[in-house]
């Protein structure tokens, strides 16, 4: 478990027509140890920028971020993301290895021996509901949509990271698999063992998902808290009308 | 084991090595046969061990190779050595003036020196078929004045090019109006028996003007500059050797035209091998005691598949020349064009000059880069240039393939990889390398087939091969000749693509050969 804090962060882009954008602007935000954080916007508020610059993909042009206290850059980049699960929308599974290389390649990069590493793949592939018997030696062309969300997940818990980053997860499957996905990721959350941040643009995911959920706009933060407080009390007009025009009537999973 | 022969022939490279001479000859039938019969002579009258590396291409392969010293010697015509070698200007129609000239140029420029000429003047002639000499009464070129419009013309693309050639010709035959008609000389003289064409550019010491029925027209105006054959050796030799310039002026005035065009003729039509008819011109001429004229045949001549078979020994060794030749450079070339490709797929700014500078290599002529290699020191004439050469040809569609496939790996893919904290050599090593490795054998699997059919040239700066054969066709008018080697050129070419695109099919992921 781990605390992540931004503090001022600002990250410009450089256009190609030679102009500037700034995806993200002067934003402060603290993930709590042990919390789920939903960050959501509209495209281009800066979401996915937000989430790539605590992992070093992306760095500050001004501000900091820092994780338990340490400012990211004065981490080594590779040990700082090895912290830290990594989850995109496509899956990104490498096409080339099977599930369980997909799963245990950190693993293989730390040293891990062979048998630790399968029993290693085991338990994750039976955690996301994918038994090992079955999967672990297909390749990912030969897996659904959902079930490559799934290697995703367990892939990125192979070392037991404090912190896990999920861009859109679940953003390309259909609503059934993704409803199922949802549920899946609510009994992870409910462990309580690590730190998350949770990119989607679906409010009505971000308020089922996340403990905390933060509102963007254009690289500026409009508001943060529980969902429960984003409908009761928005901050302004703006996350008012958000909530008001993206979330749908209450289901309960 | 491929690799292992492969590198057999690179350390093998400067064949001449223990030889005290080496001869050197022209591609073509009587630069050759004048070549082996020097080669015989020296050996016969020396202590020197003689190699004679037969067929070693044009003029600017022989000169600059005598020159960089991979030869000593080789037999060149007074008229080449005044317009190409020394590129003196205009003409000189005087055989004295010129080989005397020449003589004293090459010696002052270039430290090599004209031995005595053969006697031998093999310089442009315009030949007429018989039938039509006659109806037109024809015996010089100033009775065509005027007949160009009965008369059909087949010139060698050279001759139609050339200032000692037909430009010049039209000028010093006022009124001379022939319509000047290119066409491949060696399917001239089949023109000509044909009734096609009534006109064409010879050499006046070819064989095939005895075959043919044609008339030779006399150069009454004295146009075509002499050609006289004559051994040039380098100065740095002779000074070695003293002995040679007393050998080589006792062939002078031995062979003339008439004699040249029946020895070319006896090679050519005879089915005599070189060696078999210089020995017996020594002997004949009385220079040499020995066995004369004893018909011993070059090869079968006709079918394909008979030679195939009586020449299978030589064929098996050349094929596997030639498949060293290949092996070797495509190896050098994915060593240097792999890594190559993946620098610059990281360095976008070296992208247009390493691709931009390959695909000019690509657009050189071979010809002209095997006759640029052998001059550089520590190249040669050989299997050295000619590995340099295939490597150069074979870099770009291996960097190509290598960059291609490391480019189109999804951008995800990679982004995921750093995401998750993969050091920028395990993204290269782990993901990139492999999703880009089929795309990388493909380029070298183009590479090897463009290497095979490349490497057919090397026959002309003497690196052996499958090009031998078909060099040595060529110039012999002797298709079953050129087929025995073209045909398992071709072969090998069939079996590389073939072995190589299993292994592209082999080293594929088994996850991406379902997508």
């Amino acid at each position: 478990m781990a605390r992540i804090q931004l503090e001022g962060v600002t990250r410009r882009f450089v256009l190609p027509g030679g102009g500037a954008q700034t995806a993200v602007d002067h934003l402060d935000l603290e993930v709590r140890a042990g919390e789920t954080l939903c960050l959501i916007g509209g495209s281009g508020c800066g979401k996915t920028t937000t989430l790539r610059l605590i992992n070093r993909l992306e760095e500050a042009d001004a501000g900091r971020v820092l994780v338990d206290g340490v400012d990211v850059r004065e981490r080594d980049p590779i040990a700082l993301r090895r912290s830290m699960g990594y989850v995109v929308q496509s899956g990104a599974l490498f096409p080339h290895l099977t599930v369980r290389r997909n799963v245990t390649l950190l693993c293989e990069l730390e040293g891990w021996d062979e048998p630790r590493s399968r029993a290693r793949a085991e338990e994750l592939l039976e955690r996301v509901r994918l038994p090992a018997a079955d999967f672990a030696e297909r390749y990912p062309s030969e897996l659904s949509g959902g079930q490559r969300q799934r290697v995703g997940v367990a892939r990125a818990l192979a070392l037991a990271p404090p912190i896990v980053l999920l861009d859109e997860p679940f953003g390309a499957l259909d609503p059934i698999t993704r409803r199922e996905l949802q549920r899946e990721f609510l009994d992870l959350r409910r462990e309580g063992e690590r730190s998350m941040v949770f990119v989607t643009h679906d409010l009505e995911e971000a308020f089922r998902l996340g403990d905390r959920v933060a509102l963007l706009h254009e690289g500026r933060l409009l508001q943060v808290g529980t969902p429960e407080e984003l409908r009761r009390s928005p901050a302004d007009e703006r996350v008012a009308s958000f909530v008001a025009h993206h979330a749908a009537p209450e289901v309960r999973p | 084991m491929i690799a292992r022969s492969a590198l057999a022939l690179l350390l093998s490279a400067p064949l001449a090595a223990g030889q005290d001479l080496v001869v050197g000859s022209k591609n073509f039938t009587e630069g050759r046969l004048l070549g082996e019969i020097v080669a015989q002579w020296i050996q016969a009258e020396t202590e020197l061990r003689v190699e004679h590396r037969s067929s070693l291409g044009g003029t600017q392969i022989c000169w600059n190779a005598l020159l960089a010293g991979e030869i000593d010697l080789y037999v060149d015509y007074t008229g080449t050595g005044w317009a190409i070698l020394l590129k003196e200007p205009g003409q000189v129609s005087d055989p004295l003036r010129a080989f005397l000239h020449v003589r004293h140029h090459s010696i002052e420029r270039h430290d090599v020196e004209w031995m005595a000429p053969f006697g031998l003047n093999n310089t442009y002639a315009l030949a007429l078929r018989r039938e039509k000499a006659e109806a037109l009464g024809a015996t010089r070129i100033s009775d065509l004045v005027g007949q160009g419009a009965e008369l059909t013309t087949g010139f060698s693309i050279e001759f139609t090019n050339r200032e000692d050639g037909w430009a010049g010709l039209r000028e010093h035959y006022p009124g001379l109006d022939l319509e000047p008609r290119s066409m491949e000389h060696g399917l001239a003289y089949e023109a000509l028996a044909s009734g096609e064409i009534d006109l064409i550019d010879a050499y006046s010491t070819d064989g095939k003007l005895l075959r043919y029925d044609v008339r030779v027209l006399e150069d009454d105006l004295g146009f075509f500059p002499p050609y006289n054959a004559a051994p040039l050796v380098r100065g740095e030799t002779l000074r070695r050797h003293p002995e040679l310039r007393e050998v080589l002026w006792r062939l002078a005035f031995t062979l003339d035209d008439r004699g040249a065009m029946e020895l070319n003729h006896r090679v050519e039509e005879g089915g005599e091998s070189f060696e078999q008819v210089a020995l017996s011109f020594l002997a004949e001429a009385g220079l040499l005691e020995g066995e004369t004229g004893a018909d011993v045949p070059r090869g079968a001549r006709g079918g394909l598949f008979g030679r195939l078979w009586t020449d299978r020994a030589r064929l098996a060794g050349l094929l596997l020349e030639h498949l060293g030749l290949v092996a070797a450079s495509v190896l050098i070339a994915g060593l240097l064009a792999i890594p190559l490709g993946i620098l610059i797929t990281r360095h976008a700014v070296l992208r247009a000059p390493f691709l931009g500078g390959a695909s000019v290599l690509q657009t050189v002529p071979s010809l002209a880069l095997l006759a640029f290699l052998i001059v550089i020191p520590g190249l040669g004439l050989g299997a050295t240039s000619a590995v340099v050469a295939l490597v150069l040809y074979a870099v770009l569609p291996i960097l190509r393939n290598t960059f291609t496939g490391l480019d189109s790996v999804d951008p995800e893919l990679i982004d995921a990889a750093r995401g998750m904290g993969l050091t920028p050599r395990q993204v290269l090593l782990r993901i990139q390398l492999p999703l880009a490795l089929r795309t990388i054998v493909a380029g070298l699997r183009t590479a090897a087939v463009i290497s095979v059919g490349v490497a057919t040239l090397a026959a002309f700066i003497g690196a052996g091969g499958l090009g031998q054969p078909i060099v040595e066709g060529l110039y012999l008018n002797d298709t079953s000749l050129v087929l025995s080697g073209a045909v398992p050129a071709a072969g090998l070419a069939l079996l590389v693509d073939a072995l190589l695109g299993l292994c592209e099919r082999a080293l594929t992921p088994r996850g991406l050969r379902t997508s």
